[in-house]
C-alpha cells in the first residue's frame, strides 16, 4: 500500500508558491485543570501544506488540533486561522469554524439525518445556500466520496468506512480552506482504513490545507509535506516525512518510530 | 475435511439456504412458556385462577346492568335484591359529567371546539397531513377561548396581534444585535398585552361587534374542564420544560442558576400547595381590583408544575447524547441555538420520548386535584351527583365511568407515543 500511495503524491512541490500562512499558533499553553496538556506550542502551516502530527497517546497531539476551530481553549499564547486570531469572541469562532472543517475519529454524524441531509444541513443554515444548490452541493462531495448512492439512507445503515467518508463529504460541504482530521482512521476495520485514507489522498492532490492526527505512517510518507512528532505536551521533533522517517534525531522520536513501525 | 489438518482450503461457498420451520405447535409452546417447570406451574394456575375468579364476581354485576332508572331508588326496585351496576346515573347526568354547568343550549360551542382540536392536533402529532395546515394549529388556541367562554371575538384577535407587534420589533431589530431583538419583542409584546389589547378589542367591537353569549369560568366543569386543564399544560410545559433543562446545562451561571432554583422549588412541593397558592394566595399578591380568572391561575400552575418534571426528563435526554453530537455541531459552525435545534434537541426528544409522555399522563390525572380549590371537575362532580337525593349510595358506577374516560385519553397518549418512536427510529439495526 505504502508504495502506490508514495507514487500518487510525488511532483507536488509546486505547491509553496504561495507563501500564504492557513494557521499560525504562537507560544500556545493549555491546562485542564492543573495538568498542564501543551507546552509552548509554535506551529506555522502554510496553504495547501499537509501536515501529520504523530506521537503516543496522551501527548497533546488531538488537543493542539482542537485548539485550532476552538473545540478546546487555550490559555495562553495566540493562535491565528485565516486571518482571524481566536479569543473568546463567538462572532470570530464562528468565523473559524466555517472555514475549517473537521473530521473525527468517531465520525459523530447525526443519526437522525439522512446522509444527504447531513451534508445539506450547513450549507443551509450557516452558509444560507439555496436548498436546491446545497443539494447538488451535497451530491457533488458525495460522489467525490465516492458514496452517491447512499444519499437516501441513515447513518446507522452504512459502515464505519463509509460513514468516515461521509463525514469527509459533509466537512467539504461546507467549501473550507482547512481540514483538521482527528485519528480519522482509528475507529476503522482495517479492511475499510483504505477507502478512507483514498479519500484523504484524493483531497490533499485537490491543494486542500490538512492537519492529520494519524499513525498512518504510510500515509504520511506518501502525502505529507512535513510530519511533527509530539509527546508530552510539546512538539518534540518535525521535519520532511523522508528525512523524519529515514533520520529521526530526537531519541524519543526513534523509539515511539520502533514501536509503531516495527524496526 | 480432515480437521488434524493444518492446511485447508474451501472450494466452493456454501449458499444461503432457509431457516427450518419452528418446532411444536400450541402445545409445545405452552409446555415452553406456561407449564415449564413445577413453579412455572403453579404460577399459571394460581393466575388463571385469580382471573376466573374476578370475571366470575364481576359478570353478575356487569350483566344486570340497569340502563333505563333516573334514582338509585328505582334502579333497586328493578333489579329486585339481585346485585347490578345502576348505569341509570351515566344516563341521568353524562352532559353534567362532560361540561359541568355549562348552559345547556350552548353544548355545541365544547363540542364544536373539542372537534377542532382534533383537527388542529392532526398535522402536529401525523406526518401525513400537509404542513401548511399547522396554520390552523397556530390560530387554534384563540378560537377555541372565543368559542368556550364567549364574548369578543376581538379579544383573543388583539390578543394575537401582540405576537405580530413581537414579531414586527424582532424583524425591525435583529440587523442591529439579537440581544436586542429579543428584548424589544418581548417588551413590545408586553406593553401591547397590558396596555394595548382591551383598546384595541373594545374600538374593533364598536365598529364590527362580533361576540357569542358569555361563560363565566364557574360554569365549565367536567371533562370540559380536564381537557382544558390537560391540554393547555401539556402544549405549554413542553416548550417550557425544554427551556428550562437547556437553562439547567447552561454556561451562563445566572441562567443556571435560575432554572436549577426553579426546577428544585416547584418540584419539592405538592402540587395541592400550588393549587392553593393559585385559589387563595394569589389574590392578596395581585392588585386589587383585578379580575384574574381561576382557570387561567390554574392552568399557569398545573404548567409551571409539570414543565418542572419535564425540564428534568429532557435533561435526561440531553445527557444521553455523545458529546461527538455536539462538537461536530460546533465544528460546522452552528451557533448554540441552532445547534439545539437542529442536531441536539431532535435526539434528546426522541430519547425522552417515553418520559415525556408519563409526563403528560400524570399531568392529565392530576388536573382531578383541582377539586380541592372548588372547580368542578369530573371527580368533584361526582360527589356532587352522590349528596343527589335521587343517587345517593351510587358509588362504582360514576368512578368507573371517570376511570373509564380518562383511561382512554392516556392509553391514546401512551399509543401514540409508541407509534412516534418507531416512526423516529434511524438505527435501522
Amino acid at each position: 500500500m505504502t508504495k502506490t500511495l508514495m507514487s500518487q503524491a510525488s511532483s507536488q512541490n509546486y505547491r509553496f508558491m504561495l507563501q500564504d500562512v492557513a494557521v499560525e499558533i504562537t507560544g500556545m499553553n493549555k491546562w485542564y485543570g492543573e495538568f498542564h496538556v501543551l507546552r509552548d506550542i509554535n506551529l506555522k502551516v502554510r496553504r495547501g501544506e499537509r501536515i501529520v502530527i504523530c506521537g503516543p497517546s496522551g501527548s497533546g497531539k488531538s488537543t493542539m488540533i482542537r485548539c485550532i476551530n476552538r473545540l478546546e481553549e487555550h490559555q495562553s499564547g495566540k493562535i491565528v486561522v485565516d486571518g482571524i486570531e481566536l479569543t473568546s469572541d463567538l462572532k470570530k469562532i464562528d468565523e473559524v469554524r466555517r472555514e475549517v472543517g473537521m473530521v473525527f475519529q468517531h465520525f459523530n454524524l447525526f443519526p437522525h439525518l439522512t446522509i444527504l441531509q447531513n451534508c445539506m444541513l450547513a450549507p443551509v443554515w450557516v452558509r444560507k445556500v439555496p436548498e436546491k444548490q446545497a443539494r447538488e452541493l451535497a451530491m457533488h462531495f458525495l460522489e467525490k466520496v465516492k458514496i452517491p448512492d447512499q444519499a437516501q439512507k441513515y447513518p446507522g445503515q452504512l459502515s464505519g468506512g463509509q460513514q468516515q467518508r461521509v463525514a469527509i463529504a459533509r466537512s467539504l460541504c461546507m467549501k473550507p480552506k482547512i481540514m483538521l482530521f482527528d485519528e480519522p482512521t482509528s475507529a476503522l476495520d482495517p479492511e475499510m482504513i483504505k477507502e478512507v485514507l483514498d479519500t484523504m489522498i484524493a483531497l490533499a492532490e485537490d491543494g486542500m490545507t490538512m492537519l492529520c492526527v494519524t499513525h498512518e505512517m504510510g500515509f504520511a510518507q506518501a502525502v505529507a509535506d512535513r510530519v511533527i512528532f509530539m509527546d508530552q505536551g510539546q512538539i518534540v521533533e518535525q521535519n520532511e516525512p523522508k528525512a523524519f522517517f529515514s533520520a529521526p534525531a530526537s531519541e524519543r522520536t526513534r523509539k515511539f518510530l520502533g514501536q509503531i513501525l516495527g524496526r | 475435511m480432515n480437521i488434524h489438518n493444518a492446511s485447508w482450503v474451501r472450494q466452493d461457498i456454501i449458499a444461503a439456504s432457509p431457516r427450518p420451520a419452528a418446532q411444536g405447535g400450541v402445545a409445545e409452546w405452552a409446555r415452553k412458556n406456561l407449564f415449564n417447570g413445577w413453579l412455572s406451574t403453579l404460577l399459571t394456575v394460581a393466575s388463571v385462577t385469580i382471573v376466573v375468579w374476578m370475571a366470575m364476581a364481576l359478570a353478575p354485576w356487569l350483566s344486570n346492568s340497569i340502563w333505563r332508572a333516573n334514582s338509585l331508588a328505582e334502579c333497586r326496585q328493578i333489579l329486585d335484591g339481585a346485585s347490578g351496576a345502576c348505569w341509570g346515573v351515566i344516563r341521568d347526568r353524562w352532559p353534567q359529567l362532560l361540561f359541568g354547568f355549562y348552559p345547556p343550549h350552548l353544548y355545541w360551542r365544547p363540542v364544536l371546539t373539542f372537534a377542532l382540536l382534533i383537527a388542529a392536533l392532526a398535522p402536529i402529532l401525523f406526518r401525513a397531513i400537509p404542513q401548511r395546515a399547522l396554520w390552523f394549529s397556530a390560530v387554534y388556541p384563540g378560537f377555541a377561548y372565543w368559542l368556550i367562554w364567549g364574548g369578543s371575538l376581538w379579544f383573543p384577535v388583539a390578543v394575537y396581534c401582540g405576537v405580530v407587534v413581537a414579531a414586527g420589533l424582532l424583524y425591525l431589530t435583529a440587523r442591529v444585535s439579537r440581544g436586542l431583538a429579543v428584548a424589544s419583542a418581548t417588551v413590545g409584546a408586553a406593553l401591547w398585552w397590558t396596555y394595548a389589547v382591551q383598546l384595541v378589542s373594545a374600538l374593533a367591537d364598536d365598529v364590527l361587534p362580533i361576540a357569542l353569549t358569555p361563560v363565566a369560568s364557574r360554569e365549565i366543569g367536567g371533562f370540559l374542564l380536564s381537557i382544558i386543564i390537560g391540554v393547555t399544560g401539556i402544549a405549554l410545559s413542553l416548550p417550557l420544560g425544554i427551556l428550562l433543562a437547556l437553562g439547567r446545562r447552561s454556561s451562563l451561571p445566572l441562567i443556571h442558576l435560575l432554572s436549577v432554583t426553579f426546577i428544585e422549588f416547584i418540584r419539592g412541593v405538592p402540587l395541592i400547595t400550588l393549587l392553593f397558592t393559585a385559589s387563595l394566595l394569589l389574590n392578596y399578591f395581585l392588585p386589587p381590583g383585578t379580575n384574574f380568572d381561576l382557570i387561567l391561575r390554574v392552568v399557569i400552575m398545573v404548567t409551571l408544575f409539570a414543565s418542572a418534571y419535564m425540564a428534568e426528563v429532557i435533561r435526561g435526554g440531553l445527557a444521553a447524547l455523545p458529546r461527538g453530537q455536539y462538537e461536530a455541531a460546533e465544528a460546522l459552525g452552528l451557533d448554540y441555538w441552532k445547534a439545539q435545534r437542529l442536531v441536539i434537541l431532535p435526539q434528546a426528544l426522541k430519547i425522552s420520548i417515553p418520559g415525556i409522555v408519563n409526563s403528560f399522563i400524570g399531568l392529565f390525572k392530576d388536573t382531578t386535584l383541582v377539586m380541592f380549590i372548588g372547580l368542578l371537575d369530573p371527580i368533584a362532580l361526582a360527589a356532587a351527583i352522590r349528596a343527589n337525593t335521587d343517587w345517593q349510595g351510587i358509588y362504582w358506577e360514576l368512578f368507573i365511568f371517570i376511570g373509564a374516560v380518562f383511561f382512554v385519553f392516556c392509553f391514546g397518549m401512551s399509543r401514540y407515543s409508541i407509534h412516534l418512536e418507531r416512526r423516529l427510529k434511524t438505527d435501522h439495526r
